[in-house]
């Protein structure tokens, strides 16, 4: 049985990567048997900017009725949802941005259920629904909830869309359902919140507060993203690099000068300073960069079968060596 | 002074009355005010402008006035700024020879002691004088460059050992390395740099201060997970502290405490106890730290037993909910059971002031015999001994891991780790008789 992948949100930069990725696999892989790719689709509501290669692009709203006629046209039986992001400035913002990702995932999960063709749901989920707080173990591991509970923004979005998809499980069980909970990807080209603001030239922090951060690399998530569609692997499971970075430590070593803010009012003042420096940060960025958040990764190993190739410190160097260095990088030059 | 002069005082007549020509009080004056103060004033109302102002007040003033005094007429003698130095330095003998008049008149056969005394008061004497002498020789103003480095380079040799410009460039690479980032944390934050240098930072205050003795450190494992339970008290946990000191003084192993959530939640207190390598006190921590073959340290009676009054102490609160046990027997590791004696005096809680305490979020608001009254003085823990003993541990590997499910069990091993902590506290106590001294 081959497969027909549909990848959500390909106007975003992560998911037109990832759908990529799989059309590469579609090329190079197996022309059949149990894990070939024959088709990549990808929808969403605005025309890609990025060359999308071998994949097809639909345009299509999740949030409507037309996703379900697209997986029965396309007779797609994979369905990897990418589409519930942060918000950023220039797309949707505030509610709107909640429509896209909970209704669209619910609209999408409606579509799948009725659809017998669909086999296997992938969804790209992220750390966030671990919440951070100081009542936090060291560790989270997948069986883990969010103790301090989370509020408001994308990661209450995301415990909903996780929701969602338990809920989607349990009335079709026979569809494989994986969710990757990915930490925060540190990558020039992608505009994921933490390394837009590691670009900044310089860094607000709480003051007394140091967090540990983690981080993980796109090749890796793109790698387990593929072996999820070519392989039966459900499950939820935790991607991340090896290690921790504390955050005083990554803004040492960029060079970039902190700037310690009292903790009431940091979250106003971080979105100010990062906005005057032309940079867009969610706005529950603050509580990350207050408490920090680790998790563990031994699922993905053991279970998943997976072992991540860069640990945390690795990726860091690299995203190091391709921005540009801070007004501080003279100091301890090697 | 001849052999005939100190005949004079005491020796020859009947005791303590002199020789019926001298008294003795008189004789010990004329030894040990008048020659000194005879042979120094010559020399340095010749050399030195500043000598008249300072002859004046021996008689009348104390050393540390006439040290005012001294720089204040030195603007006077500009010509010959070096003399500052001399001239200083003859004020404490000076006011040593003044401190000797009022001993002497005593009556008593102190002829030896009064004799010492002046010898050394002539000593003095002749030291200042000596160093008037050379004073007077001209050199430059200033103090030449080669010198200042000179000094420096003996003061570093000196400070640092013969090994010093090793240990200078050690130094600054660890600077540089803090400065550009370069170092390893472990996933729990641990920094071992930190840790270094805060055992450097709280050694006086233990050994010192808390006079800190150490028992039973051969009752920790030398390798593999181990949970040491302690006591706790004594307001701020300061007893973590130290029992984190001591551990890793005498086995040279980090402790990994767990710490309420309250402490990752303050500024500072929570970015330190990170870098020291505490975390959280949930199972799912201790658990992993214990696995990962680390010894953990808990204290199991939290606020109740840090804020319990004075009058409470060396009382062992309710040992949480056995929590620990579970976790030391899932991951079968022993349990060291810790007595930590001294913690209660440091901040004796007398009062609390709880509205106050719930409006902070604070566990409790301590009021003890000097904090708010004092101020920031009221901080410092009072210098009570402390001792730390480590007990035998307690094997749990007996036990299956599924017996962490049991709850009677996990009472009945809670119940153990805790009278063994009471009674080693008991003997403790009487070993360490006062509190203080």
């Amino acid at each position: 049985m081959s497969r027909t992948v549909l990848v959500t949100g390909v106007a975003r930069k992560f998911a037109s990567r990832a759908a990529r990725y799989l059309a590469d696999l579609a090329e190079t892989g197996p022309a059949s048997g149990r894990g070939a790719i024959t088709r990549v689709i990808g929808v969403d509501t605005v025309v890609p900017d990025a060359d999308l290669g071998g994949v097809k692009f639909v345009r299509a709203d999740i949030r409507t009725p037309v996703i379900g006629k697209v997986i029965a046209v396309e007779d797609v039986d994979t369905v990897v949802h990418l589409d519930v992001n942060p918000p950023m400035r220039g797309r949707l913002g505030g509610s709107s941005n909640k429509e896209l990702n909970v209704i669209g995932t619910m609209q999408l999960l409606a579509a799948c259920q009725r659809a017998s063709t669909v086999t296997k749901l992938v969804l790209g989920s992220s750390t966030a629904v671990y919440g951070t707080s100081p009542r936090d173990p060291a560790m989270f591991t997948e069986s883990m909830a969010a103790r301090g509970g989370v509020r408001t923004g994308f990661p209450k979005d995301m415990v909903e869309v996780e929701a969602y998809t338990r809920g989607f499980a349990r009335r079709r069980p026979d569809i494989i359902i994986t969710t990757l909970r990915a930490a925060q990807a540190l990558d020039v080209d992608l505009e994921m919140p933490l390394s837009m603001y590691l670009r900044a030239p310089v860094l607000p922090v709480v003051a007394g507060f140091d967090p540990r951060l983690q981080f993980v690399h796109v090749s890796d998530l793109l790698a387990v993203l593929g072996l999820a569609v070519t392989r039966d692997r459900p499950g939820t499971f935790n991607v991340a690099g090896d290690g921790v970075l504390m955050l005083s430590q990554a803004a040492r070593r960029l060079g970039r000068p902190v700037i310690p803010l009292p903790s009431l009012g940091y979250a106003t003042a971080l979105t100010r300073i990062a906005r005057a420096g032309g940079a867009e940060l969610p706005p529950d960025l603050h509580r990350l960069l207050k408490y920090g958040r680790v998790v563990d990764t031994t699922a993905l190993r053991e279970v998943f079968g997976y072992e991540p190739t860069r640990t945390t410190e690795e990726i860091f160097e690299e995203f190091r060596a391709q921005v540009r260095g801070g007004v501080l990088s003279g100091i301890g030059e090697r | 002074m001849t052999l005939d002069e100190r005949k004079q005082i005491g020796s020859g007549g009947p005791a303590g009355r002199g020789n019926r020509k001298v008294s003795p009080s008189s004789a010990a004056r004329s030894l040990a005010g008048a020659t000194p103060a005879k042979k120094a004033a010559p020399k340095q109302s010749a050399s030195n402008k500043a000598a008249p102002a300072k002859k004046a007040g021996p008689a009348k003033k104390a050393a540390p006035a006439k040290k005012k005094a001294a720089p204040a007429q030195d603007p006077v003698s500009t010509t010959e700024p070096i003399k500052l130095s001399p001239a200083k330095k003859t004020a404490p003998a000076e006011a040593s020879a003044a401190s000797d008049e009022p001993t002497t008149p005593r009556p008593h056969l102190r002829a030896v002691t009064d004799d010492d005394a002046a010898a050394a008061a002539a000593a003095a004497a002749e030291e200042a004088q000596r160093r008037t002498k050379s004073a007077g020789a001209p050199i430059p103003a200033g103090i030449p460059l080669e010198d200042i480095v000179a000094a420096l380079l003996d003061a570093f040799q000196r400070v640092l050992g013969s090994g010093w410009e090793a240990r200078v460039a050690a130094f600054l690479h660890t600077i540089r390395k803090r400065l550009s980032g370069e170092y390893d944390v472990d996933e729990f934050g641990l920094d071992p740099e930190v840790v270094a240098v805060l055992q450097h930072a709280v050694e006086p205050i233990a050994e010192k201060w808390f006079r800190l003795e150490v028992r039973g450190i051969e009752n920790i494992p030398t390798d593999g997970g181990a949970l040491l339970v302690a006591n706790h008290s004594g307001t701020i946990p300061i007893d973590g502290l130290m029992t984190g000191y001591a551990v890793h003084k005498y086995t040279d192993r980090h402790l990994r405490p767990l710490g309420a959530d309250l402490v990752f939640a303050l500024p500072f207190v929570g970015q330190i106890a990170r870098k020291i390598g505490a975390t959280l006190a949930c199972t799912q921590d201790a658990e992993r730290l214990l696995t990962k073959g680390e010894l953990a340290a808990v204290w199991p009676e939290g606020f109740k037993g840090i804020g319990k009054p004075f009058t409470e102490r060396y009382k062992l609160q309710r040992f949480g909910r056995g929590g620990f046990v579970s976790s030391a027997m899932r991951a079968q590791v022993p349990i060291v059971p810790v007595s930590i004696v001294g913690a209660e005096e440091i901040y004796p809680l007398i009062g609390n002031v709880p509205s106050l305490a719930r409006l902070l979020g604070l566990p409790y608001l301590p009021i003890t015999p000097f904090f708010p009254l004092l101020g920031p003085l009221g901080m410092i823990p009072l210098p009570s001994k402390w001792i730390i003993e480590f007990g035998e541990p307690i094997r749990t590997d007996a036990y299956e891991p599924e017996a962490a499910d049991d709850p009677m069990l996990l009472f009945n091993v809670t119940d153990q780790v805790r009278e063994t902590i009471q009674q080693t506290l008991y003997r403790l106590l009487v070993d360490r008789g006062n509190a203080f001294f």
